[in-house]
């Protein structure tokens, strides 16, 4: 193929994938009454930032960014600790029934969310945790996709290590915490990449147990708001915006981890 | 004579000594497991003990719950609206499968040699990817707006008059096709990319050397040594394709006229709207029997094109 239909080719690929974004924030910026013009304009003169004070005043829009932030660094800790905890006595701990448990944990992985979602809110109900952060919390605290994915790295630190750390006199904590976990940084740092994304991105949970602004996530406040301002793109657009920033702004920095993550979980 | 008489005593301590640190090392393992472990009970066994549970009763979640055995599995499958359902989850995975695969390998393939800046259109092709399904689905509702929306106007300048895209029942789902291709071509691209990368350079100038066409290096070389990423990128997109939710809640709330009313939209819609949270449990059971139904068929049938190096 010519270099110079290659270039066009993925020049255009980048150019779809980019014009929606810049599209919403020049959206965002357009005065309200200028919105549904026909044919639009890309340049709007007489931009504002209307939108913007009008998400504010609706919505407690920092508050919701704030939430989506905190929940997602604490989601994705706590399933670190856990899961390579439980990854660690799956690799380095036998004991009865092992096998027998990690496929529990298994199943537990190929179960959809749809089948959960029900009771899941029954159960909060019961206890009175609707509309709650812990709510929201409580379903991301284990992972199982973590336990199978820090497992498999554990497995592929070498015996010795241990061995070695044994005739030092170290505990099994000691093993844990200096010898395995240095050496399967980098299976810590892609689970704790996709647990960021999954929280960060998560609506159907968050929409069926939270009902107050002041608890709500990115996107359940960006689909309330649509609910509200249907026709207002402006406002719906600057809320977009404004929960694009922040992952933006992480993305921008871990970019290269980030794609040699994904990349690699394909070559499993 | 002496060790025979020594040997009671040690065994003595041996075994007062023995179960201690059999409690102890109980414990061990207790302490690394119990936080992963009580979490995934109260979260995920119980929710999934009692979903099965549910899926046996009539329940309104209000009033007390009333056996109905297999009732409502004998209901959906005889019922029209889940038949729809799931023929649109169906129509949704038969468009979006192949537009997903066939672009992000066409860009794999692109990205594959060296060229200046692939780093940063890698990037760029891979935001959507991070980009919360809300956002995308919002972006998209306004792009494909039939009145002002951009596309509709980039279509009139070409003389072509746009559809009603999501307010029009036959193009709904299209709509939505196309906004979920557009997200995660990078996730395939990245993939499939990956796969292409660790096929060795040999083999493709071997092949050369035979004087082989860039179309059949292509065919018996490259598409071969790629399925085990293409079978990756097929398993994850059909199991996720199953469970669309989050882009038709936003874009067409399952209409115009469920149209676009998935599966998981339906079991939503029977829990919260209609109050039957046994019929929504009992659909969610149906869904996953099919996913792991088709999963392990391509489990099973991955040995005819699955090509491991």
């Amino acid at each position: 193929m010519g270099k110079a239909i290659r270039y066009l080719l993925v020049g255009l690929g980048a150019v779809v994938m980019l014009f929606p974004f810049a599209w919403a924030v020049i959206t965002s910026i357009t005065p309200s009454d200028a919105v549904l013009a026909v044919p639009p304009d890309f340049t709007p003169d007489d931009a504002s930032l209307d939108a913007y004070g009008k998400l504010l005043d609706t919505l407690p829009f920092w508050r919701i960014v704030a939430n989506s932030a905190w929940i997602g660094a604490a989601s994705t800790t706590l399933q670190l600790v856990t899961s390579a905890m439980a990854a660690y006595a799956f690799a380095r701990l036998p004991f009865p029934g092992r096998g027998a448990l990690f496929s529990v944990y298994l199943a537990t992985l190929m179960m959809p969310l749809p089948v959960l979602v029900v009771p899941l809110f029954i159960e909060m109900r019961t206890f009175n945790l609707v509309d709650t952060y812990f709510a929201l919390l409580a379903p991301t605290i284990a992972s199982a996709f973590g336990v199978f994915l820090l497992r498999q790295a554990i497995n592929q630190v070498p015996r010795e290590f241990d061995e070695a750390a044994v005739l030092d006199g170290a505990g099994h904590f000691r093993i844990f915490l200096y010898v395995v976990l240095p050496l399967i940084r980098p299976a810590l740092a892609t689970f704790a990449i996709f647990g960021f994304m999954a929280s960060w991105n998560s609506y159907l949970w968050p929409l069926i147990i939270i009902k107050s602004p002041e608890f709500m996530t990115l996107p359940l406040g960006l689909a309330t708001l649509h609910g509200q301002f249907t026709t207002e793109w402006d406002v719906v657009m600057a809320g977009s915006v404004i929960s694009v920033v922040p992952i933006l702004i992480l993305y921008v920095f871990a970019q290269k981890h980030v794609i040699a993550s994904v990349a690699q979980s394909g070559l499993k | 004579m002496t060790l025979t008489a020594v040997r009671p005593k040690a065994g003595g301590t041996r075994e007062r000594r023995a179960p201690r640190r059999r409690w102890r090392y109980a414990g061990t393992v207790a302490v690394f497991l119990l936080p992963s472990l009580i979490p995934l009970t109260l979260y995920t066994l119980i929710p999934m003990v009692a979903s099965f549970w549910t899926s046996l009763h009539e329940w309104d979640l209000i009033t007390e719950m009333r056996w109905v055995g297999l009732g409502n599995y004998l209901e959906l499958l005889g019922d029209a609206g889940t038949r729809a359902a799931f023929l649109h989850t169906l129509y949704f995975i038969a468009g979006y499968l192949p537009l997903v695969y066939l672009g992000g390998l066409g860009l794999a393939l692109l990205l594959n040699r060296a060229m200046p800046g692939r780093g940063l259109l890698r990037g760029v092709y891979f935001l959507p990817v991070i980009t919360s399904w809300v956002v995308v689905a919002l972006m998209w509702k306004w792009l494909l707006n039939p009145a002002s929306g951009v596309v509709n106007w980039a279509l009139g300048l070409f003389g072509v008059s746009g559809p009603g895209w999501w307010t029009d029942p036959d193009w709904a789902m299209p709509s939505i096709i196309f906004a979920s291709a557009w997200k995660d071509l990078g996730f395939v691209m990245i993939i499939l990319l990956a796969g292409l990368q660790a096929i060795p350079k040999e083999f493709q100038e071997a092949a050369m050397v035979d004087g082989a066409t860039a179309f059949r290096r292509f065919r018996h070389i490259t598409l071969p040594l790629l399925s085990p990423s293409s079978f990756f990128v097929v398993v994850i997109s059909l199991i996720n394709g199953f469970q669309v939710f989050d882009q038709v809640k936003i874009m067409t709330g399952g209409g115009p006229g469920g149209a676009t009313q998935v599966v998981v939209s339906q079991i939503y819609d029977l829990t919260f709207r209609y109050g039957r949270a046994g019929a929504a449990s009992a659909l969610s059971w149906l869904l996953f029997a099919l996913v792991l139904l088709v999963t392990i068929v391509q489990i099973r049938g991955q040995k005819r094109w699955v090509t491991y190096g």
